[in-house]
């Protein structure tokens, strides 16, 4: 029982918060909140009047438990997003008991089991506002279940990702019922047809991001999809229904609002098929064809009838000889480039195409192991607007190649160097990367402390380091990281068999950190843990498996602490697990 | 009665050996029995005769009468002497018909006579006249065939009369009511006592001559007793008229000539061998069966002679023999398309075809849906398959419509504005039945539970609590994903937390 001074006090606050406009009080909240999320809690138990105001601040309701939902939306009226996903089980029962909540307009139920067109039914009944369902993984999920959606005439967005029982009859209810659609996954509901994309073409006309990846869709329902006017988005992939017969289809700018088209993983696609959609679509913005065929000359050279192409995946390509040579020549505007896992790119080719693509801002090279000096050399000097990165394992690149990367690419914000033949020398030079924030140098055998340090005094907007197997680091070097980098979320110290508890101590200074991967550092203990635990409350994820110094108090002060914790990987060794928070997923990995 | 029905039989049946052997009448009545048989057996051996068609008309016959071997050689034993040699075609064997015809005439005269003057003096006697009618009947018909054979001896397309002859015996042994029921057997599959005459047929050259020049002497062999009419009228109902043969003779005739060589045969079935429903006849106790295979198991059961591996053998074709040329059927329905005559003629493949198009195309549809009562049907499968998917499997529209096809029902919907697919209905039942006692619980369950909530009515400081306590062990209280709550309900060893929102509250 409150005592009456207290009592008091509350009510003399109050008048005050009132004063306040809610804009004014949210923007507050938001600060308290960026940097430390349990202020609010703190807040709302203030007062009456603070506590409603916290009620009007939330914008996301995430039940642990989908029975007491009604309770949840009593205390939120105003809440606007529902986020079933940490219920693995929602009866029909729960969502019948919903009383009417007009406020709530995104419901997520993509990882809940257990409701069937019952369930749905009452839930449309009860949110009439309702514009965003996430219903994946719904295997459940039948035509009867889809009637029930339907009623939901506001709908907005809609997926049904792995709905494998959904067939056509299911689509067309929702066709009819939902017109106002814009956003639809239909991935892996591999009982949808023509007939139900026809139907869906013809009723939803707003339709912008459209994907049917993974389903049997073949040339017949190219009619369809082409038919959608706003179509923005279209993603395609793995449909191995889709071959060179069905794109020839298309016809010439059929589709001039397309902007991205994924058709990664259609092994049945080749060059004609590509000739094809690229004379379809003129106006996409992006293009991804990873894993699908054989970049030919002729076909990299279509490319140029795609005057505002920004970004081209080709991960996976075979590239044949000239093809990326007329990649450089006819996508000039290209800002966004993946060669990940390419072969056939040599240093001559990539040389020349990013010497003629100035605007790149965006580079992934992984993996393309026959790549020297002389590429980086093009790369650096032709594209300094670089802000991103990525050449792991380009192992014929020497540490004088990574130099040029420091000293010319200084708007580098996302650099992967995962490894290669890095030393100190060279993240000195990386330390004129002020705006970097990801920086991954695994396996980087080379580098010690010192280089380290180097990092930490320029790149305080560091956010990710990934020191994954870089066994020449020690307790200092992580030291300078921590103090270096006050906003870093997620280290990676995996195999870095030097680190103690130190390495720990210092970590648990950064209080943003969310993910800490330790697998493999058998001198971390439980008091070093217990740091954490204590100083990183937003910690989420934590790998510590195969650290045998820790034990069981270790978990203890985690299940204490960590209430955001949503994934331990750790070792059988360990006992007390389950001393965590319901909501914590606990993985178990022997 | 019985007596007097097995001596019209016996005469009528014997008359046609006797026409065909060229032998006087035997009218001995000890030995009607076998004179039946040895008939039968005379004309399977002798079909190079006059008419030699005849016998395999009548091989057919008998292999639907299931006779047994055994009993056939014993009966036929005493009348082997009938069998004559073949005798080639020519005018002493015209000559020996006519005279036949002569005689045999004047025996029915006799006859008549008799009746004539029998029916003056007794009145009573009604079986004795029905009898000598059914006689007289008889030997008519055998005076048709035999001049009819004769006849068409001299011109190429001689069988087809023959054919026609074959109905009239086999109504007049109907009538008569003998245990030997005649079935007229629809399958094509020669009998075997009608295989082991085709080699013998095949010998005499002028029956090659014929089957070369008509081109249909085989598959008319075996299809001989569908050809024929059936006036299954009552009984002493006349032989079928003449005419009539003589248009079926024709229209065999010119079907055979319009078809390209060894193409097919055409046959035609009358109306009622169509509509009967049974094919098969026991000989003993007249029970109708549609299969020979039936027939033959139902034989069983008249003795152990029927039991035999050779009496229960199905009827196998003879490879010795020559292939049967392809038949094609008639629909005997006139102006039909699949009616011979019909122009843009297209024949049925099977006498099930024959069965199945003449009841689908010219019967009345007896047969009504119990389910819609709207559909009907004059093939009995018809309304089965019907009614496996009457009123299920279904697509439908919400606006009530159904369609049998799916694409059908979804150009519907995409016509018209408002419509949606609808489910059926039944499904939807069901799902509802169950989910419904569930959510009713549920509601219950929750309602009971009774939280009390901030803003809805109370203030005081408790309530807050206990509302908060749920607040943070039931829902994160963030928006987003690092979230967190609070864990009262765990036991918390040693280390209590200042942090901990409840411990500065007052308990």
């Amino acid at each position: 029982m409150a005592t009456p001074t207290q009592h008091h006090k509350r009510r003399r606050l109050s008048p005050a918060l009132h004063d306040v406009a809610d804009e004014l009080l949210f923007l507050i909240l938001d600060r308290v909140a960026a940097d430390d999320p349990r202020a609010l809690k703190s807040f709302a138990l203030a007062s009456r009047a603070c506590h409603a105001a916290e009620a009007r601040h939330r914008r996301l309701l995430r039940a642990f438990r989908a029975d007491l939902l009604p309770a949840a939306l009593a205390r939120y009226p105003t809440v606007p997003r529902l986020d079933l996903s940490l219920c693995p089980r929602v009866t029909d029962a729960s969502l019948a008991a919903l009383s009417t909540a007009p406020s709530v307009s995104a419901v997520d139920l993509s990882r809940s089991r257990g409701f069937g067109a019952a369930g749905l039914t009452a839930l449309v009944a009860a949110c009439p506002n309702l514009t965003d369902l996430d219903l994946s993984n719904g295997l459940d999920f039948t035509d009867a279940g889809a009637a029930e959606v339907a009623k939901a005439r506001r709908l907005q967005r809609l997926s049904l990702s792995r709905c494998k029982q959904l067939t056509d009859m299911g689509l067309g209810c929702i066709a009819v019922g939902c017109p106002d659609l814009r956003e639809l996954s239909l991935k892996w509901c591999i009982g949808v047809t023509h007939m139900g994309l026809d139907l869906l073409a013809l009723k939803c006309k707003k339709l912008k991001i459209l994907d049917l990846s993974y389903t049997m869709i073949v040339k017949n329902c190219f009619p369809a999809i082409m038919k959608l006017q706003n179509l923005e988005v279209l993603i395609l992939v793995g449909c191995n229904g889709i071959d060179d017969d069905a794109l020839d289809s298309l016809d010439q700018e059929c589709s001039k609002s397309l902007q991205v088209l994924d058709m990664s993983n259609s092994y049945n696609v080749t060059h004609v098929g590509v000739l094809s959609v690229v004379n379809a679509m003129p106006n996409l913005l992006e293009l991804n064809l990873s894993y699908c065929c054989p970049v030919t000359p002729s076909m990299s050279s279509s490319f140029k009838m795609i005057h505002k192409l920004q970004t081209l995946k080709l991960d996976g390509c075979q590239f044949m000889p000239d093809g990326l040579k007329s990649i450089g020549k006819s996508c000039v505007s290209l800002r966004e480039l993946s060669l990940s896992k390419c072969s056939g790119v040599t240093d001559t080719y990539l040389s020349f195409a990013v010497s003629r693509l100035k605007n790149l801002l965006k580079l992934d090279i992984t993996c393309c192991r026959k790549i020297t000096d002389v590429s980086l050399a093009a790369i650096t000097s032709s594209c300094p607007s670089l802000i991103s990165l990525r050449m792991e394992s380009c192992s014929l690149v020497s540490s004088e190649g990574m130099h040029l990367i420091g000293k010319h690419c200084s708007h580098l914000e996302e650099l992967d160097l995962t490894d290669n033949d890095l030393d100190d020398e060279c993240l000195k030079a990386l330390s004129g990367c002020r705006k970097l924030s990801s920086l991954k140098i695994g396996i980087c055998l080379r580098i010690s402390d010192e280089g380290l340090n180097h990092i930490s005094k320029s790149c305080s907007d560091l956010r990710e380091i990934d020191l994954y197997r870089s066994g020449g680091i020690s307790d200092v070097g992580v030291t300078h990281i921590a103090q270096g980098c006050p906003m870093l979320e997620s280290i990676n110290l995996s195999y870095c068999t030097k680190i103690t508890d130190r390495s720990l101590r210092s970590l648990s200074k950064c209080i943003k950190l969310n993910t800490l991967e330790i697998r493999g550092c058998p001198m971390v203990s439980s008091a070093g843990l217990s740091e954490i635990a204590t100083g990183c409350r937003l910690l989420s994820k934590l790998d510590i498996k195969k650290c045998f110094e820790i034990n069981d108090l270790g978990m203890i002060f985690l299940s204490q602490f960590s209430h955001s914790l949503r994934q331990v990987l750790t070792l059988s060794s360990v006992n007390v697990i389950i001393a965590i928070p319901c909501f914590t997923i606990v993985l178990i990995t022997y | 009665m019985e007596g007097g029905l097995r001596r019209i039989s016996e005469t009528s049946f014997k008359a046609l050996p006797s026409m065909s052997c060229n032998s006087t009448r035997n009218n001995d009545p000890d030995q009607q029995g076998g004179r039946f048989n040895s008939m039968d057996q005379s004309c399977f051996s002798r079909p190079d005769q006059s008419f030699p068609a005849f016998s395999p008309l009548f091989g057919v016959q008998s292999s639907s009468l299931y006779l047994p071997d055994e009993k056939i050689g014993n009966q036929f034993e005493p009348n082997s002497s009938l069998n004559n040699p073949a005798v080639d075609w020519d005018p002493q064997t015209m000559l020996t018909n006519l005279s036949f015809l002569e005689q045999k005439i004047k025996q029915v005269k006799d006859i008549v006579q008799s009746m004539s003057s029998r029916e003056s003096q007794v009145a009573g006697g009604c079986s004795e006249v029905q009898a000598k009618q059914q006689l007289v009947t008889a030997d008519l018909t055998c005076i048709i065939i035999q001049l009819i054979s004769t006849a068409g001896s001299l011109l190429p397309s001689m069988k087809n009369p023959l054919l026609s002859s074959n109905p009239a015996v086999r109504h007049l042994s109907n009538t008569l009511g003998s245990p030997m029921g005649f079935g007229f057997s629809c399958n094509q599959q020669p009998s075997t006592n009608n295989e082991a005459t085709i080699p013998e047929i095949t010998k005499t050259p002028d029956y090659e001559e014929l089957m070369n020049s008509l081109n249909t002497t085989t598959p008319d062999e075996s299809d001989e007793p569908m050809k024929c009419q059936n006036p299954c009228g009552g009984e002493g109902s006349e032989p079928i008229p003449m005419e009539d043969h003589d248009v079926k003779e024709s229209d065999d005739g010119g079907e055979g000539e319009n078809l390209p060589p060894g193409s097919y045969v055409v046959l035609q079935l009358d109306k009622e061998e169509i509509l009967a429903p049974h094919t098969h006849f026991c000989l003993i106790c007249g029970k109708g069966f549609k299969r020979d295979a039936n027939l033959r198991m139902h034989m069983r059961g008249h003795g152990d002679e029927y039991k035999t591996p050779a009496a229960l053998a199905k009827p196998s074709k003879d490879s010795s023999s020559e292939p049967a040329p392809v038949t094609r059927y008639s629909c005997p329905y006139v102006g039909c398309k699949r009616n011979k005559e019909h122009k843009k003629f297209q024949p049925l493949k099977t006498i099930l075809c024959v069965k199945n198009h003449y009841k689908r195309s010219h019967c009345d549809k007896s047969y009504t849906c119990s389910r819609c009562n709207t559909k009907k049907f004059s093939v009995i499968a018809d309304l089965k398959t019907h009614e496996k998917h009457c009123g299920r499997d279904k697509w439908l529209c919400s606006c009530g419509t159904t369609f049998s096809r799916k694409d059908k029902l979804f150009g519907h919907v995409a016509l018209f504005q408002g419509h949606t697919p609808a489910l059926p209905m039944d499904d939807v039942k069901v799902t509802g039945a169950l989910d419904q006692p569930q959510d009713s619980e549920a509601m219950n369950a929750v309602g009971s539970i009774g939280y009390n909530f901030p803003g809805s009515s109370s203030d005081d400081i408790p309530n807050l609590d206990m509302k908060m306590a749920d607040d943070a062990r039931y829902f994160s209280s963030l928006s987003f994903d690092p979230c967190f709550g609070g864990l009262d309900d765990f036991t918390r060893p040693g280390f209590d937390i200042s942090e901990n929102p409840f411990s500065f509250m007052p308990s």
